[in-house]
C-alpha cells in the first residue's frame, strides 16, 4: 500500500506568549514542530508498513523552511519527501490549499492519505476533508485506531459520545487524532539518512494542470483574514493574598450567596 | 441571488443537539438583522418529528431530508444532503456546530459547493456598529482605523487562532459564507410553542453507493455524556491540586454547588481527568454562573474556554497565576487547604437555607 502522510510544520502555539503591553505575539525562538496530529499520522502509517508492507511518502505545503519537518520525518523512517511550496501558493486559505495538495496528491500517487485532524496554529480541522473532496475519495475524520485487511480498512472514529467501527475501502483519507499513534523518535541512523535522501520540491509549473490556477493563492481563496487582534485582559476582580484557609472559606460563601449561587 | 441564514442541525439517535438549538437563535436574530428568514435543515431517519422543535427554538421554517443512510452520521450521505439543499436554496450563510460532525461535515460541502468556511467561530456579526462596539470594548484592536466601507464586508467571523493566543475577524467573498461555530458560546432562543411555521421535504435521490463507508459498530459511550458546558456552574481542577484523588473532592463540592466538574489541559494530559472535562482551546468552551479554578494557573488556551464565565473564583497558591487577572475573586492560597472547609461550609449554608424555607426557627436565628 502507497501511503502518503500530509504533514504542516506549524510554530508550538504553547511557546507562544503575548506581549500584555502591545497585545502582540511575541514569535521570536518559538520552536517549529511538526504539527502534533500529523506527527501521529506519520507514526500510523509507519506501522502500517511494517505490519504490511508498501511504502510511505510525506507531503508539505509551506515556504522552504519547511525542509527542515520533511526530513524529521524521513528520519522517523519515511521512505520519500515532497515539499510542495511556490510564490503563487502564498495565502491560500483551506479551500485553495486543500486545490493545491490535492493536485500534488494526485500526481504523486496514493492508496491511502492520512492527514492531522487539524493543525495546532489554525485550528481549522479543513484541510484534510477538503483534499478528499477535491480527489473524490472517501474521507474518516477523528481516527483512533487504523487495521488494514487487504485493501479495505477497519478504521475507529471518534465523537464526543460515541465512537464508529467503520469499514473503507482504498483510495482514501483519514485524519488522525494525536492519540491514534504515539510517534517514536527519529533514530540516529535515520537522522543521517535524512539528510542523505533527498526532498524533492513541486513548484507552480511542475502541478500544472493539476488545478484551476484562479482557485489558488491570495487572489482564488474565498476567505480573507479583515483584522486580527489580541483580547483586552478583563478587569481584574478582587484579589486576597493573606487570608487564612477559614477566612478565605467564608468570603468565597458570602459572594457565592450574594450572587444566589447558594 | 442568495438570501437566507440556513442551520446545519446536528441529531445523534434523534436527539437534536443543543449547539443546533443555539445556532437557531443566532440565525434568527442574523437573518432578522437582514430582513430575512432562518431555516434549519434537518437530516436524518424518521426525523420530520423534531422538525416543530426547531420551529419553536427560532427557525422560520425547517428543510428535512429522511433517509436510513441518515440515522448514524456518515459523510457522505450527509454531505450530498447538506450541498443540496444550499444549491436549491442558494442560502446568503450557513451555519454549522463545530463538533466532531459539524467539523467533518462542513469542509466537505464548502469544497463541494465551492464556497469558504471559517472554522470554530465564537462570534457572527453583520452590523458593523456592533462589531465596532465589541472589539473596541473587548479587544486591542484600533477600530478608529476601519474604514467606513468595511459595513458592507458581509458576516464578520470572528475566531480564536494560535491556540487562543489571538483572534481573527474573517470574510468571505463567496456565497454562502459558512461557519462552524463553538458550542456553548451562542445563546439559544426561549421556547415558544405557539410559534409556527413551514416545514417541508426534500428529496435528495440517494443510491446505495452514497453509502461509501460501512458502519460496523455503534458504540455509545455513557460516561461520555456529561457535558460540561451545559453544567451552571463548574468547579475545574489544574496542577496545583496535587493529584487524581483530589477531584473527588472538587466533585463533592460541584455536585453540593449544583455543578459539574472540569479540569484544565494539563490534568488530562496527565490521565487524571476524562477528556470531556477539558475547558479550553482544544477542550470545551464553558460560561457557567460559577466557575471554580482551583489550582489553575491559567494558561491563554484555558482562559480561552472559561473568560465568558459570569463570575470567575480562583485559588492559586502563586500570586503571580494568570488565573487571576480573569478572576472576579481571586484567593492565594493552598486548595487543598481551603476547598475541605469550602465543602463543609456550603453544606452547612445549604441545611440552614433548607431549614429556613422548612420553618425551623433554630436555623432562622443562627442564620
Amino acid at each position: 500500500m502507497k501511503i502518503v502522510v500530509c504533514i504542516k510544520q506549524v510554530p508550538d502555539t504553547s511557546e507562544v506568549k503575548l506581549d500584555s503591553k502591545t497585545g502582540r505575539l511575541m514569535r521570536e525562538g518559538v520552536p517549529s514542530i511538526i504539527n502534533p496530529d500529523d506527527k501521529s499520522g506519520i507514526e500510523a502509517a509507519l506501522r502500517i508498513k511494517e505490519e504490511t508492507g508498501g511504502s510511505v511518502a510525506v507531503v508539505s505545503m509551506g515556504p522552504p523552511q519547511a525542509d527542515f519537518a520533511l526530513r524529521e520525518a524521513l528520519a522517523m523512517g519515511c521512505d520519500e519527501a515532497y515539499l510542495i511550496t511556490a510564490k503563487e501558493f502564498a495565502g491560500s486559505d483551506t479551500f485553495a490549499t486543500a486545490k493545491i495538495l490535492a493536485g500534488a496528491l494526485g500526481k504523486i500517487g496514493f492508496d491511502l492519505i492520512i492527514t492531522g485532524r487539524q493543525a495546532i496554529d489554525g485550528d481549522t480541522a479543513q484541510v484534510g476533508p477538503q483534499i478528499a473532496e477535491n480527489l473524490n475519495i472517501p474521507q474518516v475524520s477523528y481516527v483512533e485506531d487504523i487495521e488494514v485487511n487487504g485493501c479495505a480498512l477497519t478504521v475507529k472514529r471518534q465523537f464526543e459520545d460515541r465512537y464508529h467501527i467503520l469499514e473503507v475501502k482504498t483510495p482514501c483519507l483519514l485524519t488522525a487524532l494525536s492519540e491514534l499513534a504515539p510517534p517514536r523518535y527519529m533514530h540516529v541512523r535515520g537522522t543521517v539518512e535524512a539528510y542523505e535522501k533527498e526532498v524533492q520540491t513541486l513548484g507552480f509549473e511542475d502541478l500544472a494542470g493539476t488545478f484551476d490556477p484562479s482557485c489558488i493563492g491570495l487572489a482564488g481563496s474565498p476567505t480573507s483574514v479583515y483584522k486580527s487582534f489580541g483580547k483586552k485582559p478583563k478587569g481584574a476582580g478582587e484579589m486576597h493574598k493573606n487570608l487564612s484557609a477559614d477566612e478565605a472559606v467564608s468570603l468565597i460563601i458570602s459572594k457565592m450567596a450574594e450572587r444566589h449561587i447558594i | 441571488m442568495s438570501s437566507d441564514i440556513y442551520v446545519a442541525v446536528e441529531q445523534r439517535d434523534g436527539e437534536i443537539a443543543r449547539v443546533s438549538l443555539e445556532l437557531i437563535g443566532e440565525a434568527k436574530r442574523l437573518a432578522s438583522e437582514l430582513g430575512q428568514k432562518a431555516y434549519a435543515m434537518l437530516l436524518g431517519d424518521n426525523i420530520k418529528g423534531k422538525a416543530k422543535e426547531l420551529i419553536e427554538y427560532g427557525a422560520d421554517g425547517v428543510i428535512f431530508v429522511e433517509d436510513p443512510m441518515l440515522a448514524e452520521y456518515a459523510t457522505e450521505p450527509y454531505a450530498k444532503a447538506v450541498s443540496a439543499v444550499i444549491n436549491e436554496c442558494s442560502p446568503e450563510i450557513v451555519l454549522f456546530g463545530a463538533t466532531s460532525i459539524g467539523r467533518d461535515l462542513a469542509p466537505r460541502v464548502a469544497a463541494r459547493v465551492g464556497t469558504g468556511l471559517t472554522a470554530d467561530c465564537t462570534r457572527l456579526d453583520l452590523d458593523f456598529s456592533n462589531y465596532v462596539e465589541y472589539a473596541s470594548k473587548n479587544t486591542n484592536l484600533d477600530t478608529s482605523a476601519l474604514a467606513p466601507g468595511d459595513a458592507d464586508a458581509g458576516l464578520m467571523q470572528t475566531r480564536p487562532a494560535f491556540g487562543g493566543n489571538i483572534m481573527a475577524t474573517i470574510l468571505c467573498k463567496t456565497r454562502p459564507q459558512m461557519a462552524s461555530v463553538r458550542p456553548g458560546v451562542m445563546k439559544m432562543a426561549e421556547r415558544d410553542a405557539a410559534r409556527v411555521g413551514e416545514i417541508r421535504e426534500m428529496n435528495v435521490g440517494f443510491s446505495p453507493e452514497d453509502m461509501n463507508v460501512a458502519i460496523k459498530e455503534v458504540v455509545r459511550e455513557t460516561h461520555k455524556t456529561t457535558d460540561i458546558a451545559d453544567a451552571k456552574c463548574l468547579v475545574s481542577g489544574g496542577r496545583g491540586i496535587g493529584g487524581p484523588e483530589f477531584f473527588g473532592k472538587l466533585k463533592e463540592l460541584a455536585e453540593l454547588l449544583g455543578g459539574d466538574f472540569s479540569s484544565s489541559r494539563a490534568n488530562v494530559d496527565a490521565g487524571w481527568a476524562p477528556k470531556d472535562r477539558q475547558v479550553g482551546q482544544t477542550g470545551k468552551t464553558v460560561r457557567p454562573e460559577l466557575y471554580l479554578a482551583c489550582g489553575i494557573s491559567g494558561a491563554i488556551q484555558h482562559v480561552a474556554g472559561m473568560e465568558g464565565s459570569d463570575f470567575i473564583i480562583a485559588i492559586n497558591k502563586n500570586e503571580d497565576a494568570a488565573i487571576f487577572e480573569v478572576a472576579d475573586l481571586g484567593i492565594v492560597g493552598d486548595v487543598r487547604a481551603i476547598v475541605p472547609k469550602l465543602i463543609e461550609a456550603v453544606a452547612k449554608y445549604k441545611a440552614k437555607a433548607e431549614g429556613i424555607m422548612k420553618g425551623d426557627t433554630d436555623a432562622i436565628q443562627d442564620f
